[in-house]
């Protein structure tokens, strides 16, 4: 443990270093502004301690994004406006949705395009497609279809925005891992008499789960990275994408830079909990620890 | 049903046997011309060099290859029919087992297809565990087991639903000598217990004439035979019988055997 946490520590250390000496650098503008308009001058010695704490930096340093995180998660009731958590709960929730319906949408694509061969052909070149046009041009005409629809939630074009980001790692993986036993085993079903279904069940399927699981790792990462991007438009007033916006546009940097990390850290505890799932599954499906 | 089957009639047939495989570079000749008979409880080897259609006429047993011209019966019916029908077991060079499984499962892979009650599953693993000498490896997963083992367990699941043929398609090939002997002297003890009619490629000389009661010698392009051996040895084999004169003399006819069908070749 010690010796695979000395090195992300380091890097941690090294990126903080950087960041303090980018936020004088990048605050010291401000700070020497404000003398030239009073009409004094300032020493570097006292412009460093200015640019640590503004309210309104270009660049806000570590230790302020750490309180305003802290201040949105422990400062406030959970259920406040104001409350990180409750906003990283709501992106959370749709992560979910999204994150479900892309696997379900994934798996059953990829179960289809290996079983016909029509699907193969006309289906895959398409999701191949899909994902080269950019999620934020198409995530407002998603928003408009579903007002369109008569949908007024607007969790529905939130999952749906962000399923098109995550099914795309699931469908690959898993037309790789439905492909993936050899001549010789579907050689051994066929001595059996075994039909399509069998081979499916009894081979196919449980040959896929390694892949299946190395892409949700991916999967639930696009899923989170979706359903922030379908917040920003939405003139939603919820959700981590919906503050990132917020803090945008009203010119509050450190509103912005909490809701950055809030993400940042709620992407790591879904990969840690998706790696948990894997590593159980694993272990049931008998591979060695 | 084996005993209304005639005692008499071949298990395997195949009479002027021909298959040509359409390939890029126009038509292969894999098999040509191929006369065979198997009887109930023979031991049959499969010789020759790679190339030479000794793996393609065991698939073409198996109804896993299907021939372009001449009959082929198993059982005294179609290789389709014969599958159907459960007749025979196949081995592979590889052992296959499915990782996600332990022994005990993937030895009950078969029966779950074929339909077997969960209780005579367990009854036949337990058998035929025994038999391969594998007892108390059932909850054990592949990757625990040594190489040997794994294909011990193979033969397990092709021996656990009763079919009176084994396929084995050089099923020692990649495995280190000592292990191959003890694996050998297992298969015939196996052979001698059960009683099955056996078909076994494979491209050791020592292997054919010792497990063997007929080695068939082929050679390639177009693959056929070249010569069918009836072995004098008894059926009782020690290891130490691969001195004696009888065994040199049925090696020193399988090697002429191949080398003149390599004679022809050039």
């Amino acid at each position: 443990m010690k010796e695979k946490a000395l090195p992300v520590l380091a890097v941690l250390g090294i990126i903080v270093v950087i960041w303090y000496a980018a936020a004088v650098w990048m605050n010291a503008t401000w700070v020497y502004d404000q003398a030239e308009r009073a009409g004094t001058t300032v020493s570097f010695a006292e412009v460093v301690p200015q640019t640590m704490a503004q309210d309104r930096p270009l660049l806000p340093p570590p230790h302020q994004v750490a309180a305003e995180l802290w201040k949105g998660v422990a400062g406030q009731a959970v259920t406040s406006k104001r409350s990180l958590v409750y906003h990283g709960f709501v992106t959370f929730r749709g992560t979910m949705m999204g994150f479900a319906l892309g696997i379900v949408l994934g798996v059953a694509l990829a179960v289809s395009i290996v079983r016909f061969r029509v699907m193969d052909m006309s289906v895959m070149p398409w999701a191949i497609i899909s994902q080269t046009i950019p999620i934020v041009a198409l995530a407002p005409m998603i928003l408009t279809v579903a007002n369109q629809l008569g949908i007024d939630s607007r969790e529905v074009p939130k999952a749906v925005i962000s399923a098109y980001l995550s099914f795309f790692p699931v469908l690959v993986s898993m037309v790789k891992g439905l492909r993936s036993p050899d001549q010789m085993q579907l050689d051994l079903l066929k001595t059996y008499n075994a039909s399509e279904g069998e081979t499916f069940w009894k081979l196919r399927l449980p040959a896929s789960m390694p892949y299946f699981f190395a892409s949700l790792k991916v999967a639930v990462a696009a899923a989170l990275i979706g359903t922030i991007v379908g917040e920003l438009p939405t003139g939603a007033i919820e959700g981590l994408g919906a503050r990132m916006l917020i803090g945008s546009q009203f010119g509050e940097p450190l509103i912005m830079w909490a809701a950055l990390f809030a993400a940042a850290i709620l992407a790591g505890l879904l990969i840690v909990a998706v790696g948990i799932v894997e590593r159980v599954a694993r272990k049931r499906m008998g591979v060695p620890a | 049903m084996k005993d209304t089957l005639n005692k008499a009639a071949p298990v395997i047939e195949a009479k002027g046997l021909n298959l040509t495989f359409q390939t890029g570079d126009g038509p292969v000749h894999a098999l040509k011309d191929v006369n065979l008979t198997v009887e109930r409880g023979d031991f049959v080897s499969f010789i020759g060099p790679s190339g030479c259609g000794k793996t393609t006429f065991l698939r073409c047993v198996a109804a896993l290859e299907h021939p372009t011209g001449g009959s082929l019966t198993v059982n005294g019916m179609s290789p389709d029919e014969a599958r159907r029908k459960r007749a025979y077991g196949y081995v592979f060079q590889a052992a296959g087992l499915y990782p996600w499984r332990t022994i005990a499962g993937n030895i009950a892979l078969p029966l779950e297809i074929m339909g077997f009650s969960k209780a005579e599953q367990a009854e036949r693993i337990e058998r035929v565990l025994e038999l391969v000498e594998l007892k108390g490896f059932g909850k054990k997963f592949p990757w625990q087991l040594s190489g040997g083992m794994q294909q011990r367990a193979s033969i397990a699941r092709a021996l656990a639903f009763d079919a009176d043929i084994l396929l084995m398609d050089e099923p020692f090939g990649a495995l280190d000598e000592i292990v191959r002997d003890r694996l050998n002297e297992e298969v015939l003890k196996l052979w001698a217990a059960t009683g099955k009619t056996i078909g076994f490629v494979t491209h050791s000389i020592p292997e054919a004439v010792y497990l063997s009661t007929k080695i068939v010698v082929m050679s390639p392009r177009p693959g056929r035979i070249t010569d069918v051996i009836e072995s004098p040895l008894p059926k009782e084999r020690p290891l130490d019988i691969r001195d004696s004169r009888e065994f040199i003399e049925i090696a020193h006819r399988v090697r002429e055997g191949l080398r003149a069908g390599h004679g022809d070749e050039v």
